[in-house]
């Protein structure tokens, strides 16, 4: 009886393999990584940052960005990879509308080549349990021209080519097959991403600088690779539906093929690419318009020196001290503004002990970081300052407020309002009404033309709108309300 | 030759608008047996000459070529000029920026006058792959000029220019130079930049100067070579006066003469003609020896397994989406309108490098041939440094024989890669190698005199070319161009 049970329940405890591959774009980059067009194309006009070089003009050639390899190292060394010493660039050839060469400048582990760096391992934390997940190799190459429909791609009448895009550089971080869940997915990007913000290589909050291919198996299965999740966000959910499709085929009877796969971000489903026996050969050969590289010891050792406090050093020194827990420090040097608005507000006040050091930390990771995400910003688009939380905290321990009152207070500390302010505001009359609050708003749209036009390019715009909402009231307006009221009148013109 | 006129456009002897006139009024009377030029720039280049003249007249400075005619190869990029590659494919192309070798001529004072014929993307040893039909044998004109730049070559023999530019990949400089009887210099892999030259076979590819006489082709070299920071692959080495050094004596050179040179396919005529060169050149003082180069039988196949590898890859760019030919015929998805365009676009020879090149990459064939061709480059590269560990530079024949029939070979392929036996181990090597004429067999057909240096040595071989050169004296013998039928 027991033996027959201990088989049904294995049997039904299938082992889930994934591994990933992450395309990060090298945003902090002045210029591409084989000719000197500007790496910041988003929300230019397209085709205008463009040369003969990343339009693959006949007769031009690529010359290397040695930033890019200064970027790469500084990763490999934050990944704890193995970096090679030298090794030549390879070619991916096949056709597309968006690779004006018909080759892509890659990487390739295989036939000769090498990738910039091997193995390498990101340590991830869940449940209390702490597991390596093992990186294969990080290698450099280059983004091809983003396409551009009308609508999903299946129903455009066109596409057009914007190839601002064209030849940034991308670096690819390539995981062993070894994470075990969508949400130790998720814990491994989110550690990844703190990496690559620490190395200063590039800003993954802008849109497109991340793509994520996705290999997914059940032990003892065919796998499938989900192609095109544009986001780490996308990432766990659609590792979910594809896990889900792959038990919900097996359960059915049927085998998995191996194959390649779609991640369709508005209807959330993995579609059906191509199988096996279409896979493209890429004929990967040594592109020999561009030298070997060479990377010497010497030179390694130079970026290492300059590279900053890591996320894992950096948490061992917060819990040592400041007598945080493992728990708050790790999850403090997750966002390195996070961490740095930290430790510039609790060494601002002489007086701060291990107390306020936990309390500071609190409020940093619950209330704030909060409010953070229910609003989508990020800590330096807000207008809060480190001492901010040094008074609050400083008023609640003297009992001037209780910690339920500072509460209410944080909408307008992100505003900037020092706690003075807020104090003395809050004595005040507050307005609230949304009549009143309207009419203002009203006023502002149609006395600033020029900012309102911004906001249309620039959602940031609307700081500026509320400012002047503000300024007619005294700064007795509520935030939160005029926020939104502001947003909605906006949002309707915009129409 | 280039050198005296330039003296005497210096001391107003001749004006470089008459002498530009007289180039046009040459071509004018020859073209239509030649075929040399593919596009003309007369009257952008009479503006030019002019205001040069009046430029020179006050004394200012014009360049140290001094108005003379530079007629381009149809590969290498002239800003806002067609470029064609003498391709369907690239019909309409002009191209938004001037090649380094382009920027670096005409800030020297250089006029381009037009550019000339050549096998399809230098793919071809006769010219005949040419979209626009064949360039002709200016010494006989039911002959083909050679390949791939044999407008280059035709040009400069009849006296349409005084300098032309060519490329050389396995041989597509020194073979129209042999077969027109003119100077033709493949300089070392990355002693020029190759920065707006398209591409046929990356790894091979280099451009070099056609001229008249050894002197222009030393004084276009020194103008051309250099680091240039848009091709990696340039080398930054001090540029020679090659001119300077022409006039040495080569009584302490070691000429090496490689045995299977002049092994089996070489004619016999055209062997003993470079063998009486091969004697002035001792009496001149060099000493000759006996060389082997033992992997020399493996070139041609070595050679076009890496070409075309290279090819398949550097000719996906033309899909028709941005730039020259595009089908008519848009039907199905985006890859039946890459296919059809491409078939339409692209000539035969370059569609079946295309295939093979393909075929040579791929998975399951790449160990196979596209690796065991880099170890037997490998194996070929120490061959020729063992040579020149004995000697200084190596002397035999450019092609084993002298111009052939128009149509002669070109149902033939295989028959026209081997004519590449002699020239494309010095691409595979990337070491410099020039053809002179050193003589005229029995049908009057120039037969050309190689001389191979190693790396950065384009100053030892042009030192030897020009004592060859002054010995022999036939290089003032401009071509009619009216004989022979076509």
């Amino acid at each position: 009886m027991l033996i027959k049970e201990g088989i049904r329940l294995s049997s039904q405890e299938v082992k889930i393999m994934i591994g990933l591959e992450i395309h990060i774009q090298l945003t902090n980059l002045k210029t591409k990584l084989f000719c000197s067009c500007s790496n910041n194309y988003r929300g230019k006009d397209p085709n205008t940052y463009v040369c003969p070089i990343c339009l693959g003009l006949p007769g031009s050639l690529p010359v290397i960005n040695k930033l890019a390899i200064n970027f790469a190292t500084r990763l490999a060394l934050s990944l704890d990879c193995n970096i090679n010493h030298q090794f030549w660039f390879f070619r991916k050839n096949y056709f597309y509308a968006d690779l004006p060469k018909g080759f892509q400048i890659s990487q390739y582990p295989r036939a000769g080549g090498k990738a910039f760096a091997d193995n390498g391992k990101i340590t991830i934390r869940q449940n209390n349990h702490k597991k390596d997940i093992i990186l294969n190799r990080i290698h450099l190459e280059e983004d091809p021209a983003r396409l551009v429909h009308k609508g999903s791609i299946a129903t455009s009448p066109y596409t057009l080519v914007d190839y601002n895009r064209s030849g940034v550089c991308l670096i690819e971080i390539v995981t062993e097959p070894v994470i075990s869940s969508p949400e130790e997915a998720r814990e491994f990007l989110k550690q990844l991403k703190s990496i690559v913000q620490y190395t200063g290589i590039s800003n993954l909050e802008l849109e497109g600088s991340v793509r994520v291919d996705a290999n997914i198996s059940i032990k003892g299965h065919e796998r499938s690779e989900v192609k095109n999740i544009n986001s780490f966000k996308e990432v766990e959910r659609a590792l979910k539906h594809e896990i889900i499709r792959q038990k919900n085929t097996l359960k059915r009877g049927k085998t998995l093929m191996q194959e390649t796969r779609h991640w369709d971000e508005k209807r959330r489903v993995t579609i059906s690419l191509r199988t096996k026996e279409f896979e493209a050969d890429y004929r990967y050969f040594p592109e020999q318009d561009l030298v070997p590289i060479e990377i010497e010891n010497d030179y390694i050792q130079k970026i290492k020196q300059e590279l900053p406090e890591m996320p894992r050093e950096r948490a061992l020194r917060l819990s040592r001290d400041y007598l945080l827990s493992e728990f708050d420090s790790d999850n403090l040097v997750i966002d390195k503004d996070i961490a740095d608005f930290y430790e510039e507000g609790v060494n601002s006040d002489p007086s701060f002990g291990s107390e306020e050091f936990k309390q500071y930390c609190n409020w940093l990771m619950n209330n704030i970081s909060g409010w953070l995400n229910d609003n989508n910003k990020t800590i330096k688009e807000t207008k809060l300052a480190p001492h901010h939380l040094v008074d609050i905290i400083n008023y609640i321990n003297k009992g001037k407020i209780t910690t339920k009152i500072a509460k209410t207070f944080i909408d307008d500390m992100m505003e900037g309002h020092s706690i003075t302010d807020i104090m003395k505001l809050k004595g005040k009359e507050r307005i609230s009404d949304k009549n009143i609050i309207t009419t203002k708003c009203n006023e502002v749209i149609e006395e600033n033309a020029s900012i309102v036009d911004d906001y249309k390019k620039n959602t940031k715009a609307i700081e500026a709108l509320i400012g002047k909402v503000m300024g007619k009231t005294k700064g007795q307006a509520d935030p939160k309300i005029t926020r939104e009221i502001m947003t909605k009148r906006l949002n309707k013109l915009k129409k | 030759m280039g050198y005296e006129l330039i003296e005497k456009v210096k001391s107003f002897e001749v004006e470089i608008q008459e002498l530009l006139e007289t180039i046009y009024d040459r071509i004018e009377e020859t073209e239509s047996h030649l075929h040399s030029f593919v596009t003309t720039s007369k009257e952008e280049a009479l503006a030019k000459a002019k205001v040069f003249d009046k430029n020179l007249k006050k004394g200012k400075n014009i360049g140290n070529l001094y108005g003379l005619p530079l007629a381009n190869k149809d590969l290498i990029c002239v800003k806002n000029f067609p470029t064609t590659c003498c391709s369907k494919i690239l019909q309409g192309y002009h191209p938004p920026y001037n090649a380094y070798v382009i920027e670096q001529l005409l800030k020297e004072g250089a006029i381009h006058i037009g550019n000339t014929n050549m096998d399809e993307f230098a793919m071809g040893g006769s010219s005949e792959n040419s979209c626009y039909g064949p360039t002709y044998n200016p010494w006989d004109l039911s002959r083909v000029a050679g390949g791939s730049s044999g407008g280059a070559g035709a040009s400069t023999a009849s006296g349409q220019t005084i300098f032309a530019l060519g490329s050389d990949t396995g041989g597509s400089i020194r073979c129209p130079a042999s077969y027109c009887g003119v100077v033709g210099l493949k300089p070392t892999y990355g002693r020029v930049s190759r920065y707006g030259l398209v591409a046929f076979a990356n790894s091979l590819d280099q451009i070099g100067p056609i001229t008249k006489c050894v002197y222009d082709s030393a004084l276009l070299l020194e103008i051309i070579s250099g680091k240039d920071p848009l091709d990696s692959t340039s080398v930054d080495k001090k540029v020679d006066k090659y001119t300077q050094e022409l006039s040495n004596s080569i009584d302490k050179k070691v000429l090496g003469v490689p045995v299977e040179f002049f092994g089996e396919g070489i004619n016999k005529e055209v062997k003993s003609i470079v063998r009486k060169a091969i004697d002035k050149l001792e009496s001149l003082g060099a000493k000759i020896i006996s060389i082997s180069i033992p992997h020399l039988e493996y070139s041609v196949a070595t050679y076009y397994l890496l070409c075309m590898s290279e090819a398949s890859s550097n000719l996906a760019r033309f899909d028709g989406l941005r730039y020259g030919y595009m089908t008519d015929n848009l039907s199905g998805d985006i890859y039946d309108v890459f296919s059809r365009t491409r078939s339409e676009g692209f000539g035969s020879e370059v569609r079946r490098r295309i295939f093979l090149g393909t075929y040579a990459l791929s998975a399951g064939y790449y160990d196979m041939f596209y690796i065991k061709a880099l170890k037997v480059r490998t194996l070929i590269k120490k061959d020729f440094m063992q040579a020149f560990k004995k000697c200084d530079s190596l002397v035999c024949p450019t092609m084993p024989t002298t111009a052939f029939k128009v149509g002669e070979l070109i149902n033939d392929p295989l028959q026209m890669y081997l004519a590449d036996i002699l020239t494309c181990p010095v691409n595979l090597v990337g070491i410099p190698a020039l053809s002179i004429p050193c003589g005229f067999d029995n049908n009057n057909l120039p037969v050309g005199f190689q001389i191979i240096g190693d790396y950065f040595d384009e100053r030892g071989i042009l030192n030897i070319a020009y004592q060859l050169e002054q010995e022999l004296n036939i290089f003032r013998k401009i071509a009619d161009a009216n004989k022979g039928g076509n």
